[in-house]
């Protein structure tokens, strides 16, 4: 098969970054969805998970989703769409049950789980960075989080970032 | 028929990409996978995957709600 790869192939392998800084069942979707497409397009991945983001590396996810923050969130409900205003976020449960309605609608209308996403990033070798400085900022230990990620901090995603086509911040 | 069929049916973006990704390994150079999807965005999706993978789209048809793609290995 050798003979397949023409010179100048892999130089020309095109490869992105992602800064993965949220850590909510909603903002984790942007990153996890365009780290495995890419990925399936042959593009080389490497996410860096920063912040809340780190999150998303932990075995255990529990997601959740906050209507603070994302005023212009609506839930389809009854076909209408309910609106979401910042301030209701404040009464008890009210995230709760947001994050409920969104896992929901996930399970309806046939959109993977960020646990199969996760899953599918592994299987599509996308590197996976967590954030040494993160972790010792909110006391998470190696051991809570996947197998197969590496640790790293900023100087490792600039060394990656020069060398990328395409940077993402999310 | 094709010899090589993946039904994505039901499934939402990037599903459909991710599993025809999986499913092509299995698939001889040559050989042609056929596509079943209801995603309206994977129209779109398919060419551009099969554009930047060197694969080739063969054919994108719609039979009622359901989008079909014949994709190429290559």
């Amino acid at each position: 098969m050798l003979d397949t790869i023409k010179p100048g192939d892999l130089e020309n392998a095109k490869s992105m970054s992602i800064i993965v800084t949220k850590g909510t069942l909603d903002w984790a979707y942007p990153p996890f969805i365009l780290a495995t497409t890419a990925a399936a397009m042959d593009v080389k991945v490497s996410m860096f998970f920063t912040f809340y983001g780190l999150t998303l590396l932990k075995k255990d996810l529990d997601l959740k989703i906050s209507t603070l923050g994302n005023p212009a969130m609506q839930m389809p409900m009854m076909g209408m769409h309910m609106t979401m205003p910042n301030i209701v976020s404040a009464i008890p449960g009210v995230d709760r049950m947001a994050t409920t309605m969104m896992k929901n609608l996930i399970k309806k209308k046939g959109v993977a789980s960020i646990a199969e996403l996760r899953e599918a990033a592994i299987d599509l070798d996308v590197q996976m960075i967590g954030c040494q400085m993160t972790m010792d900022l909110f006391e998470i230990g190696k051991d809570e989080m996947i197998d197969g990620i590496e640790i790293g901090g900023a100087a490792t995603w600039v060394g990656i970032a020069t060398k990328s086509d395409i940077n993402l911040y999310i | 028929m094709a010899a090589h069929v993946l039904n994505a049916e039901g499934l939402n973006c990037p599903l459909p990409i991710l599993k025809a990704k999986k499913a092509l390994k299995d698939v001889p150079q040559g050989e042609i996978l056929e596509v079943r999807s209801t995603d309206p965005g994977s129209v779109a999706d398919f060419a551009a995957f099969c554009n930047q993978t060197g694969n080739t789209l063969v054919s994108s048809s719609t039979e009622g709600k359901i989008y079909k793609f014949e994709i190429k290995r290559n």
